[in-house]
């Protein structure tokens, strides 16, 4: 069944010459060349030819990878089109080297009716130069209350449920949701938080935020929900997937439901990966979103589970904002930082280049594992598979600016920073989706 | 030259922190003439923003600036395009086409002066954002401290106690107090003490127990907004007054109060002890206006000593 939509474009063929080709699902770390024909892998190997009309990269000293795949984004259409719409956000996603992405459902009006997303996979199938799949609510209109038509959502094809950026309030409606989300097949995404301990929060309560007079969110607003939502998932036997996992402590108990056989993902942002509570000292309202960047503890403990697999993978939660919502006081910034076009670029240079995580399990958790969460066929560079992969400059310097972004915003915390490893080539189902070799 | 910013007391080094007391110190005969007024700053344009509530902070910068020569204008939010949704930004680009030198501003966001910083050429001083900084209160502290305690405030012990964490003037006050080698306990019920300060560097107690140790006893208003539903950091503030309100019963002689005003008469200070003239909360005021002068002076000569203490008058 159809969970993800884009526009027709012609099918690739290409040469890849001499990259370091990573695919951990087929066990492949090589000097390689791919050729991609009619848009599918026809051959990996070494000395490749190319035929008539077929174009070669000389991908020397880059990486091809497997195409990621991004579990939580924002596209924030329909209703806020002045900030992202479908073309742009999938072209951002094309330019992180991603080859699936997913909007969530906190849109104007909400993904709560299955016309409202078959408008949106209709709008899609015209506009994304990636493949894009939607989210619906759990509940309608994001009201916390009534549950939506998960049967006829899921029939839509909605790639699972969530109220994200608003936590399922109750014990009781996650519990409902719980139950009757099996008439989908598909899966409820938490945005674990609990509201009475959030109430004014602005960034991660301890240190940094005594020290800045910032009200605090404790991260026990985060891990209490995800203790709550784990008992009742494991009650019901239920697939629950636990969103922007941020603190030490929800990952415990995470790692103790996984343990004991509840069917939970996770999910973790780049920025949350490399970042602590630290840098809020700027007052820069491009470092606030929810959850907050927390203690360094917290960053160690999320990397380690990302290594682990008690976290799943990686999301970025690309959350766009218009530039005249962030360019305020910090106080009165909107919560949210885009991150589809820097993920792997902080992630390669913070992680894997610092030491922290090796680049087989960090393509792993981008690529592979959200797919299967997803419940899409994982992308895979091996002969037969479709084209779903992205080739990598590690080496490469670019500035992160509102010009160098395909996204409407730029509401990035490398904001005028340099970054390293940049994506130079997707090929996305097959077809040429991003293309900065030239 | 670059501009300079007074946002946080910490982008002072304690020589900037000296040079400012000794320029303050050094105004003081200015204000005890007839004409209380040198043309130091004359030709200079001095904005004050005041978008929160304020006596002393607003009137002691009006007038530090008048007493330069500086051309001055008050801004307040009630009135201005504000309520008409300006941003900050625009506010910011607005008043920039005057080319004021020196930008004051007291808002109750966090990052405000730095969003305006970013907007304008003026040099952007802080007075007051949110529950951030307030870094002319904690100077002005300092002054006094120095002029009724001694020059070297190294070693002294200070309580600091009340609503820390909705104090701005207590994140100042604990940063200038350590930077001059002082030794700041807080106290607070624990519902108002922010997690994780004492990595700052302080003791924190939530009782009056060790009191007796305090060489100035450094009280924060209660604001009654504590005690409403909802809220529940405190029960009442009789039981405030009780547990934690200072009284001349609870001094010892020689220990000093102060406060950064308004004070809340019969919660977190006696009437003892606010009518007693050992108390050095009117000095604090008096304090507030020199020490705004000098900062004033110092942000548009600059920091550096040299010449200029000597040109001032």
């Amino acid at each position: 069944m159809e969970r993800t939509w884009c526009k027709h474009l012609p099918a690739a063929e290409l040469l890849i010459k001499g990259g370091r080709v990573v695919d951990p699902g087929s066990g492949v770390d090589a000097v390689q060349d791919v050729l991609v024909k009619k848009g599918k892998i026809a051959e990996i190997g070494k000395g490749l030819k190319a035929g008539k009309n077929t174009r070669v990269v000389d991908a020397g000293g880059m990486l091809v990878l497997p195409g990621f795949v991004d579990l939580h984004a924002h596209f924030r259409t329909p209703g806020r089109e002045d900030e992202e719409d479908i073309a742009t956000a999938s072209a951002a996603a094309a330019a992180g080297g991603y080859v699936a992405a997913f909007g969530m459902a906190n849109t104007d009006p909400v993904v709560d009716t299955a016309p409202i997303l078959r408008g949106l996979a209709q709008q899609a199938t015209a506009d994304a130069v990636v493949p894009v799949g939607f989210f619906a609510a759990v509940t309608k209109g994001l009201g916390g209350d009534e549950l939506t038509e998960m049967g006829e959502l899921g029939a839509a094809g909605a790639v699972g449920f969530s109220d994200d950026g608003r936590p399922l309030p109750t014990a009781a409606i996650t519990r409902r949701a719980l139950q009757y989300v099996k008439v989908s097949g598909r899966f409820v995404a938490i945005h674990a938080q609990d509201d009475s301990l959030f109430k004014g929060g602005q960034m991660h309560e301890g240190p940094a935020s005594a020290r800045l007079g910032l009200t605090g969110i404790p991260s026990l607003c985060e891990s209490l929900d995800v203790s709550r939502s784990l008992d009742i998932a494991a009650y019901e036997d239920a697939a629950l997937h636990v969103c922007h996992v941020s603190s030490a402590a929800s990952l415990e108990a995470i790692a103790r439901a996984k343990e004991a056989g509840v069917r939970v993902t996770a999910e973790v942002t780049p920025h949350h990966l490399v970042m602590n509570d630290a840098v809020v000292a700027t007052l820069d309202p491009n470092v606030k979103m929810n959850p907050p960047l927390r203690a360094e503890s917290d960053r160690e403990a999320l990397v380690e589970a990302l290594r682990s697999g008690v976290v799943d993978c990686v999301a970025t939660d690309h959350a766009p904002h218009a530039s005249e919502e962030k360019d305020v006081p910090y106080e009165e910034a909107p919560f949210g930082v885009i991150g589809l076009e820097t993920a792997f670029s902080v992630l390669y240079a913070g992680l894997v280049e610092a030491g922290e995580l090796e680049l087989a399990t960090l393509v792993t958790r981008m690529s592979a594992a959200p797919a299967r969460i997803a419940g899409l066929e994982a992308p895979a560079i091996a002969a037969g598979a479709t084209a779903d992969l992205c080739v990598v400059d590690p080496a490469a310097v670019w500035t992160v600016t509102p010009e160098t972004l395909q996204s409407r915003s730029w509401n990035s915390p490398w904001l005028g920073k340099d970054l390293t490893a940049k994506v130079r080539l997707t090929v996305a189902a097959g077809r040429v989706a991003w293309d900065d070799l030239a | 030259m670059p501009k300079r910013d007074l946002i946080s007391i910490e982008d002072l080094s304690r020589a900037d922190v000296e040079l400012l007391l000794d320029t303050a110190e050094s105004f003081l005969p200015v204000l005890e003439r007839d004409i209380k007024k040198v043309p130091t700053l004359r030709g200079r344009t001095i904005i004050n923003l005041f978008w929160e509530a304020s006596t002393r902070t607003s009137s002691s910068f009006d007038l530090a600036a008048k007493r330069l020569s500086a051309d001055t204008l008050a801004l307040k939010a009630s009135g201005s395009a504000v309520e008409k949704g300006e941003t900050l930004k625009d506010t910011a680009i607005t008043l920039s086409a005057y080319s004021p030198d020196i930008i004051v501003m007291r808002h109750p966001s966090a990052g405000a002066c730095q969003t305006l910083s970013a907007n304008t050429e003026a040099s952007v001083i802080n007075a007051g954002d949110g529950k951030h900084q307030h870094p002319t209160q904690c100077l002005l502290d300092l002054f006094s401290m120095r002029q009724n305690l001694g020059r070297d405030l190294d070693g002294l012990r200070v309580f600091i106690i009340g609503d820390i964490l909705h104090s701005r003037v207590a994140r100042s006050d604990i940063m200038g107090f350590k930077m001059l080698g002082m030794d700041v306990t807080l106290v607070a019920p624990p519902t108002l003490m922010p997690r994780g300060i004492e990595e700052m560097g302080v003791t924190v107690e939530y009782d009056l127990a060790n009191l007796k140790d305090a060489d100035v006893i450094y009280l924060l208003r209660i604001q009654r907004e504590r005690i409403k539903a909802g809220a529940a950091y405190l029960p009442s503030l009789r039981e405030y007054s009780r547990l934690w309100g200072i009284s001349q019963a609870r001094l010892r002689p020689g220990q000093r109060v102060m406060h950064p005003g308004p004070i809340n008469r019969g919660v977190e200070i006696a009437s003892d002890i606010a009518d007693d003239d050992e108390n050095l909360i009117a000095h604090q005021v008096f304090s507030g206006l020199a020490v705004r002068m000098a900062i004033l002076y110092r942000t548009i000569v600059g920091y550096s000593d040299g010449s200029a203490s000597g040109e001032v008058l």
